[in-house]
């Protein structure tokens, strides 16, 4: 298992945010995880990516517990890609890739053309090789996200943990790092766990949806079985018609105005202002 | 999408990149080359400056003589001069200068703040304090030859740096924005008994303020071998934490997404940085500028990997001080000595406000 989680319990200082979690990733899942703003979706990559100790419950990695690992280790196993991630220094963007490989480099040795050969293939499937010798300071913020993922790429992690990764990008830049991640998790096993709002996108790639809904996991199984109008509607309290796109046969929602309650309220506001 | 190419590595340029990559070495070793050859000239040069007119074949004899290439010269006096006052100074004045800006270096990245450097976290007011409160106590003579006034310089940066660690820690982890704070109050707190202590004993006054404007007049090499080992140290430290330092830049988030142990590196290089500033402020008092100005202007010039970027900086803070330390000499007529802190901050004061303003020096921010 690359992930096992058994009653745990995040959050930040006093305040839990999501408890009594009991799931497991297996290698080789490509998993979303959706759930409205504020549902925690953040907060579980950033304890799954180990920046934010558990608050209870048992979290293992690879079958380690997770805080036992060492930053080093726990940076071979995973790679973690943010919404945005500020360079504020003037590295070129190969510099920046390069420092993917810094996990798997012992101290004062000296980079292998192995290092180089990884650095240039991530940078080649994000399609980011033109920008090899730019500064990282002078690119776009879209392709400055390309850079960033390449560099997880080049770390070789086991398991990519992705929060809002994509939603900078355009439509087709999307796809594309979709496209990637799909070839990757099914011809070399790579576990990815993404946590998004576009839920086409989710239900286009994602083998399996968790859902994460007022503290705790609302549902969580395979995408076919779980993206339903119900589940939907109880997550976001919006009402969604779920179809099959006859083409490629993954279901898609379609959003429905919402009911009359916003009307209503907007009026009942009017009657207070007169 | 579907295409093959994005997984044939055989189409990747390798050789292309690598004949960059060896192109940037070469300038690096000319860059380093230069430096050195700048360093050894400037070294028998600046030795060949001074009140006592003797001229450069002397200079050169009395040296090789030392080092036994060459017959020793007969005269003493000569002798003394060149190897035991000016050369051990130059030395000095070259050893400080490389502490300060390696340790501008490290606090400039640790910080990921340009104005970051051995004054900001407070290091240089501690050592400072410790200086004023020996000579309050009225242990500032000179013992053996030696003072004890650096003692208290180090012990006083050691002590700053601890406390400032320790309030800018929460739950286990130094938090950057934290520490500069930390850095700030510690030092405003060590400045006013500084002047507290000014106030209370007029005696000390002068020698207080000598300290603080930093100077290496009558030092020998006698203080170079006090500096060397928490040189050699600090600079080691940084060294092999180099490449930390690069992922560091990048902020504590993605440093630790990268495999950093972001708490305990950040904690060894404030520790190498501590020791290269507490070793400098030690034998030479408080110099301004040298930590803040080489740093930038080699930054500018070689790009912010931070291996090339220490080793650069050091031998051009090296070059700087024994030039400001020259000038400190010959500029006043009749034999009277500027501090040589005094002319780091008149040139380096309207450098620095030229890098700020600079297009290009804004751009690496």
């Amino acid at each position: 298992m690359v992930i096992q989680a058994a009653e745990l319990c995040v959050g930040y200082g006093g305040r839990a945010v999501l408890s009594g979690l009991n799931f497991q990733v297996g290698p080789g899942e490509f998993v979303g995880l959706l759930g409205p703003n504020g549902s925690g979706k953040s907060t579980l990559v950033n304890t799954l990516s180990g920046l934010l100790p558990p608050r209870g419950g048992r979290l293992l990695m690879g079958g380690h517990a997770l805080e036992s690992l060492s930053s080093r280790r726990r940076a071979q196993l995973r790679a973690v890609v943010l919404q945005s991630s500020e360079v504020r220094f003037p590295f070129t963007c190969l510099e920046i890739v390069l420092m993917g490989r810094y996990p798997h480099r012992k101290r004062l040795e000296s980079l292998a053309d192995d290092d180089l050969l990884r650095a240039l293939k991530s940078m080649r499937r994000t399609t980011t090789d033109h920008l090899q010798q730019r500064l990282i300071t002078e690119v776009s913020g879209g392709e400055r996200q390309r850079v960033i993922i390449a560099r997880a790429l080049a770390q070789d992690p086991r398991l990519l943990l992705l929060d809002e990764a994509t939603s900078c990008l355009d439509v087709r830049k999307k796809l594309e790092i979709f496209e990637l991640l799909k070839l990757l998790n099914q011809t070399q096993g790579l576990t990815v766990l993404c946590a998004m709002h576009d839920l086409n996108l989710a239900a286009l790639y994602c083998s399996r949806l968790m859902f994460l809904k007022d503290g705790a996991i609302l549902r969580d199984g395979p995408t076919e079985e779980v993206f339903t109008p119900a589940v939907l509607a109880r997550v976001f309290d919006t009402p969604m018609e779920v179809s099959r796109h006859p083409a490629h046969q993954r279901p898609y929602a379609v959003l429905l105005p919402l009911p009359a309650e916003i009307q209503e309220t907007e009026e009942t506001l009017e009657v207070a202002h007169i | 999408m579907k295409d093959s190419s994005i997984f044939a590595p055989d189409s990747l340029d390798l050789m292309a990149v690598s004949r960059q990559r060896r192109a940037g070495r070469r300038r690096y070793a000319a860059a380093l080359m230069a430096l050195g050859l700048g360093l050894v000239i400037s070294l028998a040069l600046a030795t060949g400056i001074g009140r006592m007119d003797i001229g450069w074949k002397t200079v050169n004899a009395v040296i090789l003589g030392k080092l036994g290439f060459s017959a020793p010269v007969p005269d003493h006096t000569t002798q003394v001069v060149i190897w035991d006052i000016r050369l051990s100074r130059v030395a000095l004045a070259g050893l400080v200068g490389a502490s300060l800006a390696a340790a501008g270096v490290v606090f400039q990245g640790l910080l990921l703040n340009p104005l970051a450097d051995p004054f900001t976290l407070g290091v240089s007011t501690g050592a400072a304090l410790g200086v004023a409160l020996l000579v309050m106590l009225g242990v500032g003579g000179s013992y053996l030859g030696l003072s004890p006034l650096p003692l208290g310089a180090l012990v006083g940066a050691l002590a700053t740096m601890v406390m400032v660690v320790v309030l800018s820690r929460e739950s286990g982890r130094i938090r950057k924005e934290s520490l500069i704070l930390a850095g700030i109050v510690v030092s405003t707190f060590l400045a006013a008994l500084i002047s507290l202590i000014k106030s209370l004993d007029e005696e000390s006054l002068s020698a207080i303020v000598f300290w603080i404007m930093g100077s290496f007049s009558g030092r020998g090499w006698i203080h170079v071998g006090f500096l060397v080992p928490y040189a050699a140290a600090g600079l080691a430290l940084a060294a092999c934490h180099h490449r930390e330092l690069d992922l560091l830049a990048l902020g504590e988030e993605q440093s630790e997404h990268l495999g950093v142990a972001v708490s305990k590196v950040r904690l060894r290089l404030l520790l190498g940085a501590s020791l290269l500033t507490a070793g400098a402020v030690a034998v030479s008092g408080v110099i301004g500028f040298v930590g803040l100005v080489v740093p930038h202007l080699v930054r500018v010039l070689a790009g912010p990997s931070h291996g090339r970027l220490l080793v650069l900086s050091a031998l051009t803070g090296a070059l700087l001080l024994i030039w400001a330390d020259v000038l400190a000499r010959i500029l006043l007529p009749g034999g009277q000595e500027l501090p040589v802190g005094v002319v780091t901050a008149l040139l380096g004061g309207p450098f620095f406000f030229y890098l700020l303003k600079s297009r290009r020096a804004r751009g690496m921010w």
